[in-house]
């Protein structure tokens, strides 16, 4: 196989269509006779459902029907449980899955009481207003660490607490290791939760055809095929009597693979019943409500050290948010307990978390998905631990890193996919060196400012910069960096598919069951199947989320579209390529041995001019009349699949540098580098733009998102006026390198890479914030994410009053 | 995010919006570049009854030199008068408002994001009276004056008079506001605006706009300190001011002012910034903007 596309850096196919705005989104499909839908949500975060009356919404005119649970009969079910615990010892685990519209009770604000249907989205949203629901106020939770107290309001009854789940997993004896610890560091960390913040928000059409007892269903989601198949299952119908369409889509992120949202549910049920198609596009504010959220966890948090910096154990207990539901299982808390201990050697470990319900959306996973509080955790102890014990932070790391012969690398736990938690393979101090190298890091630390931070620190490549401003008085700025290493679990199972088909003007199509959101699936699937088949990359047309197209499947999620469906195409080309080299040994009466498969010709090695064109075998393996060969399958197509055993671990190293005005307590990032082993390349661009999009995330996460909820449950700043996304002035450039080790576990040697620019992030905000104010606020920790301003500044003074104190 | 339904209007004249001001009353709401109304309308936390869209008014949409003699009972001459509905990205970009109010050149890039500044109008900002607006501080500090009309006449109003708290002015409902007249630069006088905020476009989580006038022996005569995000109306600051009266604008005195004003404005608390972390802003940025100001007003700057 040649591999002129395989790891070149090859511009989009989808890009011509995504920027000159003719791709189809869903709310770009367009039925004649579409009705609209709208929600009647709970104002209330927690509250007794005790009526709904719809009938001034009905007399509205253009309004076509208002639904509610008791108009659902057997339809109302909840939602699946998406994944099952995984068999960890003396586990406790409490499913309790969203419902499709509230009965009886709300649990969250936003959470669904009746739908409205109208001619327009306009006539809904008024129809919404005339509903008159009857709630009656409980007492509600929105706080994880009052959820698990005594006496806190029960959000599902029948369990007695708020307790959703309990796990230990241990390695080693933590607490033997800590008896013989130099150093031994707790600290209380929180992150906090935001949304996702697609571009593109949720949105459902759904098209019953009574003529052709057919569902079409176009829908926002990353998991096509699941949806599929249960929406057959529950609306009685054969698989066969489904599609669902996942167009283009802008951004998933996470939430979109969550299954069932309500309206998923109600809308096909609602077009069936009404013989017409309906729409719903959710809207900003709704996404704050209706689609999942994450992140939210509190740690406590300990690790014990030898006095040259060596992990002897680290034990960490924490509580996990999971909202009013958990339709996801312990995906989230098992990702922050395993990817907690990083690329690190870790001999004991003792991690324990506790689950809670609490009266707010639900919480599945986001790109990241528990990584980034697992990272933080574990990264903020070793910077603590190195600056306790005098150590530079980059050594601390080194020290520690898993050495490059230790693969495969047992952990002794279990991972999100049930599987043992075994890295597959690693380099970890090439990425340390070369992050060291491009950011200019010094073992002692950045040239600071003077004691008491009075004048600024200096940077020798672009002068002394560290003022700015006009007037007599300048702000102060003092410089900090930081340098963190992380893994990510990437790519696991259970499997993809992949079709490969050459037609007959030459060209191939290629289909897959994953759906893609951006991912740049339709240029890196190519390139995979244009090598093997000897074709251009742009003459492979890539079919993603259409059940119509492929019917196994489960969906793009945990970093995996390229390295499971990736390796699927791979194996369907490898089938068709073997396929045309046996045609073509036919026909031009050579053995195999003898050709080659270039420009979409088969040639024959030395004798130019015999030679045969991939359309004109398709078109001879696909003949009208005459006779085949018994068991002759026709086409040049093959259909394969690929599940590896277990994930594929990426890993990486993060280092950026900041400076900071000790006043204002603005933050600005001036230089950010990311050194990156997602093992075998497919298209550096597209990884780098994975990673710079990853960043932008871990930015806002960082330092900007941040969800204002009182301790009702209510939200008060459900727009992007207050809910702060990073914008392109606030990302810096992004300078990346590459670290390949290929992973063993699948034969192009790939790892997964979208969400691995993401998880790092806020752990590296707190290392270099620290870093620039260590003169000026001694002392001062950053252990609660987001940081902002706000808090930045309460800390300094905090930090600053305490060390005038010691001082005194 | 739909509006719930309204009646629409769209005159062309003042005539005719005034006519239909004065019809509907307190049900219609006039609609400038509706960079504010329209999405309050879209949340439905604005339900106007009528709508008179003001975008098709011409005569609204101008940039002068205020040559008027005080035949209008206006002030003048000198300075420049800027037409209600005249688009802030006009303002932004305009060579007279550069030459006769230069604070507003400074101060405009920081409303929002120029798309924005391209449909929002500069007047509609100004009746908005949005306290984290930018608009209002300027009109205050530089001693605006807003020319407003109603089927009965029309009036002059100070800025300090046209403000009356949050989101509220002295414009009745069958009242528009035709225009603003900004004073002309002055000897030993300078200007200076600072805000901060969290991303560029954004709200300030605090701001101010400020003109100082020295006498000749270097004394400050007259300081209008007018801030944006800090406290519930735009409103003036007068005991920072009268800290700096006839005072030189030593650093010493700087620092003062600045510290009055910290203590003299109460600051909201919100999700971006606590109270204390306003007071503090607002003591950094009036030390900046005074010493600005100060620089330019002695000619230094």
């Amino acid at each position: 196989m040649s591999s002129r596309y395989f790891g070149a850096r090859i511009r989009r196919n989808e890009d011509e269509a995504l920027l000159t705005g003719r791709a189809t989104f869903v709310d770009d499909v367009q039925l004649p006779g579409t009705l609209h839908a709208a929600f009647v949500r709970s104002d209330l975060a927690h509250g007794l459902l005790r009526g709904v009356d719809a009938a001034a919404a009905l007399e509205r005119p253009g309004v076509m029907g208002v639904f509610t649970a008791a108009d659902l009969g057997e339809y109302w079910q909840p939602g699946p449980l998406l994944v099952p615990p995984a068999p960890i010892e003396g586990l406790t685990f409490h499913a309790r899955t969203q419902v499709p519209l509230a009965r009886e009770k709300v649990r969250h604000v936003g959470e669904p009481i009746a739908v409205v249907v109208a001619e327009s989205r306009y006539v809904a949203e008024d129809a919404v207003e005339d509903v008159i629901v009857d709630l009656e106020p409980l007492e509600a939770v929105a706080d994880v660490r009052a959820a698990l107290a005594e006496g806190a309001p029960v959000i599902h009854e029948d369990l007695g607490s708020n307790l959703a789940a309990h796990a230990v997993q241990t390695k080693g004896d933590y607490d033997a290791a800590r008896a013989t610890a130099d150093l031994v560091l707790g600290r209380d960390f929180t992150y906090d939760r935001g949304v996702s913040a697609a571009m593109e928000n949720r949105g459902v059409l759904a098209q019953w055809d009574e003529r052709s007892a057919q569902l079409t269903v176009w829908d926002t989601t990353q998991a096509p095929i699941p949806i599929r198949n249960g929406l057959a299952s529950m609306l009685g119908l054969s698989e066969s009597q489904v599609r669902v369409v996942a167009p283009f889509i802008g951004g998933g992120f996470g939430p979109k693979i969550m299954m069932f949202y309500p309206d998923e549910v109600l809308l096909p049920w609602i077009s069936m019943r009404l013989d017409r198609p309906v729409k719903w596009i959710e809207d900003r504010f709704e996404n704050f409500f209706s689609t999942t959220q994450e992140r939210g966890q509190l740690h406590e948090a300990e690790i014990a050290l030898s006095s040259d910096g060596r992990i002897l154990g680290v034990k960490d207990v924490f509580v996990h948010d999971t909202g009013a539901y958990d339709p996801y299982g312990l995906t989230l808390p098992i990702n922050t307990q395993c990817t907690l201990l990083g690329p690190y050697d870790v001999p004991n470990y003792y991690s324990e978390f506790r689950v809670a319900f609490t009266n707010r959306p639900i919480v599945t996973p986001i790109r990241g998905a528990g990584r980034q509080q697992g990272v933080f955790i574990m990264e903020r102890l070793l910077d603590l631990g190195a600056r306790e014990l005098g150590l530079d932070r980059a050594e601390i790391r080194r020290r520690n890193f898993l050495s490059p012969d230790a693969f495969p690398h047992d952990h002794e736990i279990l991972f999100q996919d049930f599987a043992p938690l075994v890295y597959d393979s690693g380099d970890y101090e090439p990425a340390l060196d070369k992050a060291i190298e491009l950011i200019g890091y010094e073992p002692e630390g950045p040239v600071q400012s003077e004691p008491g931070g009075a004048s600024p620190a200096e940077d020798g490549g672009e002068g002394t910069d560290g003022e700015d401003g006009e007037g007599s008085s300048r702000r102060k700025r003092l410089r900090g960096t930081g340098i963190v290493s992380y893994i990510e679990g990437t790519g696991i199972g259970p499997y993809e598919g992949a079709r490969v088909r050459v037609e007959a003007s030459g060209k191939v199509c290629l289909v897959t069951g994953v759906g893609t959101q951006g991912q740049g699936h339709f240029t890196s699937f190519a390139q995979i199947v244009a090598d093997q088949l000897g074709v251009g990359v742009t003459d492979v047309r890539v079919v993603t989320g259409d059940t119509r197209e492929f019917h196994w499947g489960t969906g793009t999620f945990a970093s995996r579209g390229a390295v499971v469906a990736g390796n699927a195409c791979h194996a369907a080309a490898v089938a068709v390529r073997e396929k045309i080299l046996r045609k073509a040994s036919e026909i031009l009466e050579v053995a195999e041995e003898d050709l080659m498969l270039t420009e979409g010709v088969v040639r024959v090695q030395g004798v130019p001019d015999l030679s045969i064109g991939l359309g004109e075998l398709a078109l001879r393996s696909n003949p009208l009349r005459g006779a085949v060969e018994p068991g002759t399958e026709p086409g040049l197509e093959a259909t394969s699949y690929f599940g590896p055993r277990r994930g594929a671990t990426a890993s990486g190293v993060h280092a950026m540098v900041v400076s900071v005005d000790p006043e204002t307590a603005m933050v600005e990032i001036e230089r950010y580098v990311v050194v990156h082993d997602c093992g075998t390349v497919i298209n550096p661009l597209i990884v780098e733009g994975q990673i710079h999009g990853g960043v932008a995330h871990g930015i806002g996460n960082a330092f900007y998102e941040e969800l204002d909820c009182d301790s009702e449950g209510q939200l008060h700043n459900a727009s992007f006026m207050d809910y702060l996304l990073p914008t392109a002035t606030d990302v810096p450039p992004i300078r990346t390198a590459h670290i390949e080790t290929p992973s063993p576990l699948n034969p192009l040697g790939i790892k997964g890479v979208g969400e691995a620019g993401a998880i790092p992030v806020a752990a590296l905000f707190a290392q270099a914030v620290e870093d620039a104010l260590k003169e000026w606020a001694p002392g001062l920790e950053v252990r609660d994410i987001p940081l902002s301003p706000n808090r930045l500044f309460a800390l300094i003074e905090e930090a600053r009053a305490g060390g005038g104190e010691e001082g005194a | 995010m739909k509006p719930a339904s309204f009646e629409y209007h769209a005159p062309d004249s003042v005539e005719e919006a005034l006519g239909l001001l004065t019809e509907h009353g307190w049900d219609a709401k006039a609609l400038a570049g509706g960079q504010s109304l329209i999405p309050a309308m879209n949340f439905r936390l604005a339900r106007p009854a009528v709508l008179v869209d003001l975008n098709l008014i011409d005569e609204l949409a101008f940039i002068r030199r205020n040559e008027n003699g005080g035949g209008d009972g206006g002030p003048g001459p000198g300075g420049v008068r800027i037409g209600a509905m005249t688009r802030q990205r006009a303002v932004e970009k305009s060579e007279l408002v550069a030459e006769l109010a230069p604070l507003l050149t400074e101060m405009m890039p920081h409303i929002a994001h120029p798309q924005i500044r391209n449909r929002g109008t500069f007047g509609g900002s100004a009746v908005h009276a949005d306290p984290a607006s930018e608009i209002p501080a300027a009109l205050l500090a530089l001693d605006a004056s807003c020319r407003v009309r109603g089927v009965e006449g029309e009036r002059w109003v100070r800025a300090e008079e046209f403000f009356l708290g949050l989101f509220g002015t002295s414009l009745e409902p069958d009242e528009l506001l035709i225009e603003i007249a900004l004073p002309g630069p002055r000897e030993l006088t300078g200007c200076a605006f600072r805000e901060i905020s969290r991303r560029q476009g954004d709200y300030a989580l605090a701001g101010l706009a400020i003109r100082l006038t020295l006498d000749v022996k270097g004394r400050i005569q007259e300081a209008r300190l007018a801030y944006l995000g800090v406290g519930g109306a735009p409103a003036l600051a007068a005991s920072a001011a009268a800290v700096l009266i006839g005072e030189k604008p030593t650093a010493t005195v700087v620092e003062d002012a600045a510290r009055t004003a910290a203590g003299e404005l109460e600051p909201m608390e919100d999700m971006h910034a606590s109270a204390a972390y306003r007071s503090r802003l607002v003591e950094i940025l009036t030390r900046e903007a005074l010493a600005t100001a100060a620089e330019r007003a002695s000619g230094s700057g």
